[in-house]
């Protein structure tokens, strides 16, 4: 079926929902979305979104740009950061005037709380920096009410949607995007969108490893589509592990934890990152506190001699080291159970445990790629080093690189990322309908996606791209997680080869038309496994170690020669890799000790 | 341990009725149902269809009828369940093949009650001020993930397929109990029609339905009582 609109979003997000309630207000838009709007991952994210509001204590947004560049290792385009940080302050008010139910002080302003990475001066030594409370949050479910009341504005604006239809295809004519192609879940129908605009928000990709906190539907579809049609992956090599996921089933547990006091303990009963972080100790960034945890694990301390470590909010605990900090705070159990109550529910369903009164066994999950589709500040998808943008492609969310998060993201920062840039992406969007004319479609249109459609229903091999998805996800854990080196590199980029053709032979049970997921889980699977290819081969070839990317054969950063962005092409069967310049504003590199 | 699945499965392109297959599977007791599902599917038999996404009980994927009892799939462990385990799908919306059903009735009951703050007041620049006192008043309301598991449990809804249901009314509620919203009389107006609120017969199906613990008979007897005294 063909359908024509200005505007085409492809996922329903947080990035997707925010661009298109911009869209829709001036161009004719529907909203595409594998999954209903509100089962979208925006909706599982807990601690808080990072705006310098200001409300609890003095904030300026331009800490909270020194923190982002700081945080990413440097790498990412300070240009970018500092829009972000200054809308980030209009965006969360925005997100109020909609609705959202943030938690509140008590003299009814949102409040806000602590969160890794995040800093102001010092009153008492500005040249010291101490962590501030700057993530807006309501309880530990702030995602789930900006999804929600992102929905909320839609069905009163009256977006279109298309729900459950999901993207196969990317329609480009002359270097002009032109619109996308769509396969209706519930007929299995393909579907033709001609646009003038397509914006992608397809989320992340963090299934392409084991352990992680990512939904079974984050499996990078936007960001291979867009690769398989020639355009640059950026930095894929940046994936963040998140320290503190639940052992052996990776579900989340929010910073916001110890944004209120929990501290890490390892196996022998030590608070250990204050061997690593003297100043931040618990709430150091991400990648810091990932390190950290694997080498006290690698060195004997992991809890019970096993690969975790714990993560303790009982009052008991995060009340005596308060006084040991001089902080004049106490907490509560009930404290606990009002401020992370999703937390405590989690816990006592898959742990058994009570987190007010028993510490959590937690380990490092896969939780964000920092890579992406490259964009610039208006969300355009840019196609070189030189930022060519591409007419009528523009990219927000998890699966763009604007870069806003470089080597390293801060924890709250996706959100401001999503709302800031789907919100500008979207306007973006409708200036450019205004001026451009239908680009008329290419000569293929839903033919190739029919035709790998078919090449898997006629395949023999079924219940088989189960073991490729579980090899993979195992390889990435082991050779591509937090610790990577040359010879694990290499072996996995081999492998993953050995993987890719293996999938050419899965096939599908189920044949049918209907709600086929046995053939969408299939195709999501080439997504990742392209996807697993190109950040290998990335990390591969970064001889450095900047935020999340550590190599143990070259464990220093190396800004001479690496202060740079990877773009990795698919160029035939072969990976081509290309660089582009970081952008650097007002803050140069400088040693990043916290 | 070693737990038989039975699962209704029905695909119209291919069966005339439902029917019952079995599963035999290895698990362990603190696994959960969804993984032992996925294992099924990517198995032993790849037909076996769902909806999932999260897999750890946000985004509501995956409400099922599980040993009789509406449960996410993700958010019920297998040491609850015994060894002899029955899945079917949630009750009262048509079954599109195997678990998954037709969310469109359910999401267009959630619409009818105008599920968006309702305000028209210039706001400021900055955010509209709100006491915790106040904001704690809708909390428990806020945290609904629209799974059907409350609406799908309800025998008033079986009966009666235009019953608002239990879910369209807690999203209500969010909304009538929050201080910064001007939209109450409208909405309770739509919860006083026939189809609304006064169906409900206090069966608390929905509350031991509900994945996130929410009272949902307690919402809705406050929505019913500012119904009765027009204040809320
Ligand atoms: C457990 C967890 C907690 C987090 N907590 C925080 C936090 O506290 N603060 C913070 O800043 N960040 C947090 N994050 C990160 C942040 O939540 C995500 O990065 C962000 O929400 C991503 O939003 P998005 O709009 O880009 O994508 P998503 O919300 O993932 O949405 C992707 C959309 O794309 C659609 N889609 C995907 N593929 C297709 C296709 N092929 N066709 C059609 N549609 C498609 C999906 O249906 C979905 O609607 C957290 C992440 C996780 C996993
Ligand atoms: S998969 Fe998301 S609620 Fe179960």
């Amino acid at each position: 079926m063909y359908h024509r609109y200005d505007a085409v979003i492809v996922g329903a997000g947080g990035a997707g929902l925010m661009a298109a309630l911009q869209a829709s207000r001036q161009a004719r838009t529907a909203v595409l979305s594998k999954l209903y709007p509100t089962r979208s991952h925006t909706g599982t994210a807990q601690g808080g979104i990072g705006a310098a509001l200001g409300n609890v204590e003095e904030d300026r947004w331009e800490w909270h740009a020194f923190d982002t560049v700081k945080g990413s290792d440097y790498l990412a385009d300070q240009d970018a950061v500092e829009a972000m940080c200054r809308e980030a302050v209009d965006t969360v008010y925005e997100l109020e005037h909609m609705g959202l139910p943030f938690n509140r002080t008590r003299d009814g302003r949102i409040d806000q709380r602590r969160f890794g990475g995040h800093t102001r001066p010092d009153p008492k030594d500005p040249s010291k920096r101490i962590a501030v409370q700057r993530a807006c949050y309501a309880a530990d479910r702030t995602g789930h009410m900006i999804l929600q009341t992102l929905y909320q504005q839609c069905i009163k604006q009256g977006v279109t949607f298309y729900d459950e239809f999901q993207v196969v295809d990317l329609l480009l004519n002359d270097g002009v995007c032109c619109g996308v192609v769509a396969y209706e879940i519930a007929t299995g129908e393909l579907h033709v969108f001609h646009a003038k605009a397509v914006l992608f928000a397809t989320g992340g990709f963090g299934r392409m490893f084991k352990i992680t906190s990512n939904a079974h539907s984050l499996t990078g579809d936007g960001l291979a589509i867009a690769y398989r049609r020639g355009l640059p992956l950026e930095d894929m090599e940046f994936f963040q592990f998140h320290p503190t996921g639940i052992y052996r089933m990776g579900i989340l547990i929010t910073e916001g934890v110890r944004g209120e006091g929990g501290v890490l303990i390892n196996g022998k009963g030590e608070r250990f990152m204050e061997r690593y972080s003297p100043t931040l100790k618990d709430l150091a960034p991400r990648d810091i506190i990932s390190r950290a945890i694997y080498t006290e694990i690698r060195e004997g301390r992991g809890a019970n001699g096993k690969d975790f470590v714990y993560l303790d909010v009982t009052p008991a605990t995060v009340n005596r080291y308060f006084q040991q900090d001089g902080v004049d705070r106490r907490i509560t159990a009930h404290d606990v159970e009002t401020k992370l109550p999703d937390i405590a529910d989690f816990c006592r369903t898959y742990l058994g445990v009570d987190p007010a009164k028993q510490p959590m066994p937690i380990q490092p999950t896969a939780h964000y790629g920092m890579g992406g589709i490259p964009t610039n500040v208006e969300a355009q998808v840019v196609i070189d080093s030189r930022n060519t943008p591409l007419p009528g492609f523009y990219a927000a969310g998890e699966c763009a690189c604007v870069s806003v998060h470089g080597a390293n993201r801060l924890g709250t920062n996706s959100l401001v990322d999503i709302v800031v840039f789907g919100r500008r992406g979207g306007k973006k969007m409708v200036e450019y309908c205004q001026q451009a004319d239908l680009t008329p479609l290419p000569a293929e249109t839903d033919g190739p996606a029919r035709a790998e459609i078919e090449r898997i229903k006629a395949n023999r091999a079924t219940e088989a791209a189960g073991k490729i998805r579980a090899t993979m996800q195992e390889l990435m854990m082991d050779r591509v997680g937090i610790f990577r080196k040359e010879a694990d590199l290499s072996q996995a980029v081999s492998k993953i080869r050995a993987l890719k053709a293996e999938y050419e032979k899965v096939g599908v049970r189920d044949k049918s038309a209907r709600f086929n997921t046995d053939l969408l889980e299939t195709l999501e699977l080439g997504y990742l496994l392209d996807l697993a290819e190109v950040t290998a081969f990335s990390a591969l070839n970064r001889t450095e170690s900047r935020g999340a990317h550590l190599r143990e054969d070259f464990p220093d950063r190396d800004d001479a020669n690496w202060l740079k962005h990877t773009l990795a092409y698919l160029d035939g069967e072969n990976i081509r890799l290309d660089y582009k310049p970081v952008v650097i504003t007002k803050y140069e590199p400088q040693a990043r000790k916290y | 341990m070693r737990a038989t699945i039975k699962i209704l499965r029905f695909n119209p392109e291919v069966d005339k009725t439902s029917h019952w297959a079995e599963y035999q599977v290895d698990t362990e007791p603190n696994e959960q149902l969804l993984n032992v599902l996925h294992y099924i599917k990517w198995n032993l038999d790849g037909t076996l269809t769902l909806r999932r996404s999260c897999a750890h009980g946000i985004c509501g994927s995956d409400a099922m009828v599980v040993n009789g009892r509406n449960r996410l799939a993700c958010k019920v462990l297998m040491k609850y369940l015994g060894s002899s385990v029955t899945v079917e799908p949630i009750r009262g919306l048509r079954v599109i093949k195997d678990l998954v059903v037709d969310m469109e009735p359910f999401m267009a009951k959630y619409k009818s009650i105008m599920p968006y703050l309702i305000n028209d007041e210039d706001p400021g620049s900055r955010e509209r001020p709100q006491s915790p006192e106040e904001r704690e008043r809708f909390d428990d309301t806020t945290k609904c993930i629209l799974c059907a598991a409350c609406t799908t449990a309800c025998p008033s809804f079986w009966a009666n397929g235009e019953y608002v249901g239990p879910a369209a009314i807690v999203q209500a509620h969010r909304f009538i109990f929050d201080s910064r919203d001007r939209g109450a009389a409208e909405r309770l107006a739509v919860m006083n029609e026939w189809s609304g609120v006064w169906r409900c017969r206090t069966i608390f199906n929905c509350v031991e339905a509900c994945p996130r613990d929410i009272n949902v008979t307690k919402a809705i007897g406050e929505v019913k009582k500012a119904i009765l005294f027009d204040e809320v």
